[in-house]
């Protein structure tokens, strides 16, 4: 028979078998088994909530912000879409609302630069939408840790109802009561901030024609 | 309602799940950890190992197992990176870098989840699944583990008795590593893990192995849609105290954590086991409530902190947030002030970094406290395992000073407490603070390496660097994401930082357990400084914020308060 091995070698078999055990179970079955009974059972969750216009094409993720803008007709110049709500601004990617670079700006809070793009944005924002300055809320000028925010607050969405009515020749009545069916409410009543999911509210905008 | 009193009480049904999952976790861990009994798949593992299931550890033998065991999976997960394009699943990703792979290899291994690639532009789905989670799980049970150790060099009775509580005999044993290894995963992680993955798929976290899929958006762009097994991980990733994100975004990405609800399940998840150990520890040690005066200074540090965060983030101090009206740089509309300041404090407090709001954008303040968060050893709870043997040396620290006041010889739990057991106490608590401000105080002076990679100026620019050091030496993994770290500087030595932030204070906490455990007992007199009162709880508190503060005050009057307080 052959000499057993020295201890140290044995304790490190010893570990890379328990590993590649362990690799197995939990790094191959426990996520194929999660996945299999997930693929079954919540579908469209595990697909990332995915949601169609109104002609049955795949446009995005409830989940995932996007941008709603237009291209100038000679396609230099992109700018908001005044017919649709407006996201957050967004850090990830250079033209933002990229998934493939989720992130934020990490700037701190009295960042000097940080200071004049807020002073730049809320200008910006109150004169496209026709509103003061003050009216302006913060989630209309900061950016989100992941940039994927599908969310806006629902006073922002407030003062986006009167410039999305004129811009589509509806009563603001027709679009405040679109804003008002598509906020969510804390979820139990305390869990959360209320909020507008913006890709759902303008799929719906889009819909009522 | 009142966004006040919705806060409050989104933290209340925090405390309460807690509560009621304190026993009952906590009881079959204790069980898991003592009980004599394998069960029948536990019995193959060991054979496939070649390990006997009944053979005992002593403080050295177990040591060389956990850092060989360790050892192996930083040299698997770096190979495995290294190999990704090979592999199945790579969604056409090349080899990670080696620097990055030598990185992300030492921060997984350690618990840490300290990142420095971006996941879903560097990992494949096989590498994530079969690489990093399956760290997730075994970095979590290695913290448990050696705790075990510990706790039972203070109960003197070897691993595992049938009775599963104290019988105080004089030993050396420590029970068996890869038995509890084994145990831990098997019976504590696992079974966890299963259901809670279900639960976030249900609310909306995405699982499933595509790659990304490109769709064109209501404006006519195009949008790149990313997949993955992503709730097996997140779960994990929390339950484990781990927080190494499927994406980069971390829990902000709406992958990851879509809703207030998985939010809430995540934060629960993060702190469930390392309470739940204070349970485990008062049962192993034969008294309940020696286990509750851990968890009320756990406790006490847990709200004070999510308390200050919360309140400093509504101050919202500083000249921008000033200007934008709320501290909403960097945090989620649907999570909001007190859903990201609850989920800051629990992640800091905790070694598991995980984060869904980016901390470089907090007030000087609220991020200020996440720093001190992490530089009291994350031990309120602290990891999995290792913020109960973190504070258990505290603890220890804390009988030692008492016992100088009165002119007694210090004991804890039945076990003297002698220069031999000091030493290896003072040793645990000089390590961290060691690596950060050495770390810190090299990288600020080396303008060339490390210092270079900045994203803010002045005061905060150095919290940057004073949180990515301290992140790393407590294996905590949360960032001042704006600083650069991508440099083989930077890399080398954070992952050097990871390393010895773990395995050191490691050895000195098997090395006291040792030395505990050939202690015969000594029968607790009047004379026996009580360490299951109100009065403890004071005192444990307060050595914790002297030798902390006293360490610290300096590099955090450099960087957060020089930039709070003007």
């Amino acid at each position: 028979m052959a000499k057993p091995l020295p201890t140290p070698v044995r304790n490190h078999l010893t570990g890379l078998r328990i590993l590649l055990l362990f690799t197995v179970l939990c790094g191959l079955l426990y996520p194929l088994a999660i996945t299999g009974i997930s693929q079954v059972a919540f579908s469209s969750q595990a697909n990332g909530s995915l949601v169609k216009d109104g002609s049955g094409k795949v446009v995005g993720s409830s989940l995932l912000g996007q941008n709603f803008t237009v291209v100038s007709a000679d396609g230099r110049t992109v700018s908001p879409d005044p017919e649709l709500f407006q996201s957050r601004p967004s850090a990830a990617g250079a033209k933002g609302y990229d998934p493939t670079a989720s992130g934020g700006t990490n700037k701190g809070t009295d960042d000097p630069d940080l200071a004049g793009t807020y002073t730049q944005l809320k200008a910006a924002v109150a004169e496209f939408n026709g509103v003061a300055q003050s009216q302006v809320p913060p989630d209309a000028i900061t950016k989100s840790g992941s940039g994927l925010d599908p969310d806006i607050s629902p006073a922002y969405a407030a003062i986006q109802v009167g410039r999305v009515a004129r811009a589509r020749g509806l009563t603001d009545a027709r679009v405040q009561a679109l804003v008002t069916k598509y906020t969510r409410s804390r979820t139990l009543g305390f869990l959360g901030e209320p909020r507008v999911d913006v890709l759902d509210l303008n799929i719906a905008l889009t819909e009522l024609g | 309602m009142n966004p006040t009193l919705a806060g409050f009480l989104q933290a209340l049904a925090l405390v309460g799940a807690l509560a009621l999952s304190y026993r009952p976790l906590g009881d079959h861990i204790a069980h898991t950890l003592t009980t004599r009994k394998h069960l029948r798949v536990e019995r193959v593992i060991y054979r496939l190992i070649g390990v006997d299931g009944e053979a005992e550890q002593t403080w050295g033998s177990y040591l060389r197992s956990v850092l060989a065991f360790s050892f192996i999976s930083v040299l698997f997960l770096y190979g495995f990176q290294r190999l990704q394009e090979h592999l199945w699943l790579s969604l056409g990703f090349p080899a990670v870098s080696p620097a990055v792979a030598w990185n992300t290899a030492a921060s997984f291994v350690t618990n840490t989840n300290w990142q420095s690639y971006s996941g879903e532009s560097t990992m494949g789905h096989l590498v994530q699944m079969g690489g990093l989670a399956v760290q997730n799980f075994l970095s979590a049970a290695v913290g448990i583990a050696v705790v075990a150790a510990l706790i039972r060099g203070f109960r003197g009775s070897g691993g595992r008795s049938p009775e599963g509580h104290s019988t105080r005999n004089r030993t050396d044993h420590l029970g068996n590593f890869w038995v509890d290894l084994t145990r831990i995963t098997l019976r504590v992680l696992l079974p966890i893990s299963i259901v809670f993955a279900l639960v976030l798929v249900a609310g909306g976290v995405v699982e499933n192995l595509h790659a990304a899929q490109v769709v064109h958006t209501l404006s006519g762009a195009t949008q790149s849609i990313p997949g993955g097994p992503v709730a097996s991980q997140e779960v994990i990733k929390q339950l484990g105290t781990n927080g190494g994100g499927f994406y980069n975004a971390n829990s902000a990405h709406p992958f990851e954590n879509p809703n207030p609800f998985t939010n809430l399940v995540a934060v629960y998840l993060m702190l469930v086991i390392s309470f739940a150990l204070c349970r485990t520890f008062g049962k192993m040690v034969g008294s309940n409530k020696q286990g509750y005066t851990i968890l009320s200074v756990m406790g006490l540090y847990w709200v004070a902190s999510a308390s200050l965060i919360t309140f400093f983030e509504h101050q919202h101090s500083g000249i921008a947030s000033q200007i934008a009206g709320a501290a909403m740089e960097g945090k989620e509309v649907r999570f909001g002030i007190p859903g990201s300041s609850l989920f800051a404090a629990s992640t800091t407090l905790t070694s598991t970094g995980a984060v869904n709001s980016l901390h470089d954008s907090f007030t000087p303040l609220g991020g200020g406290t996440a720093i001190l968060n992490m530089m009291f050893g994350e031990i309120a709870p602290g990891g999995t395992g290792s913020g109960l043997y973190g504070i258990l040396i505290l603890a220890v620290v804390t009988v030692f000073v008492a016992g100088l006041m009165v002119g007694r010889t210090p004991e804890y739990l039945g076990k003297k407490l002698g220069a031999r057991e000091m030493k290896f106490a003072s040793l645990y608590i000089l390590t961290t603070p060691a690596i950060v401000l050495c770390g810190t105080g090299l990288a600020m002076s080396l303008k060339a390496g490390h210092g270079g990679g900045m994203n803010n100026s002045g005061p905060h620019g150095f919290s940057e660097v004073l949180y990515a050091f301290t992140s790393a030496a407590n294996n905590n993994g949360s960032a001042f994401g704006g600083i650069t770290v991508t440099s083989t500087h930077w890399q080398t030595a954070l992952g050097l930082a990871m390393l010895f932030g773990r395995f050191l204070p490691m050895v000195f906490v098997l090395a006291l357990a040792g030395s505990l455990a050939r202690q015969t007992p000594i029968p607790e007199t009047t004379g026996t400084l009580r360490t299951n009162n109100p009065l403890f709880v004071g005192m444990l508190s307060g050595v914790i914020l002297i030798v902390v503060g006293l360490t610290y005050f300096p590099a955090l009057a450099l960087g957060p308060l020089a930039e709070g307080l003007h």
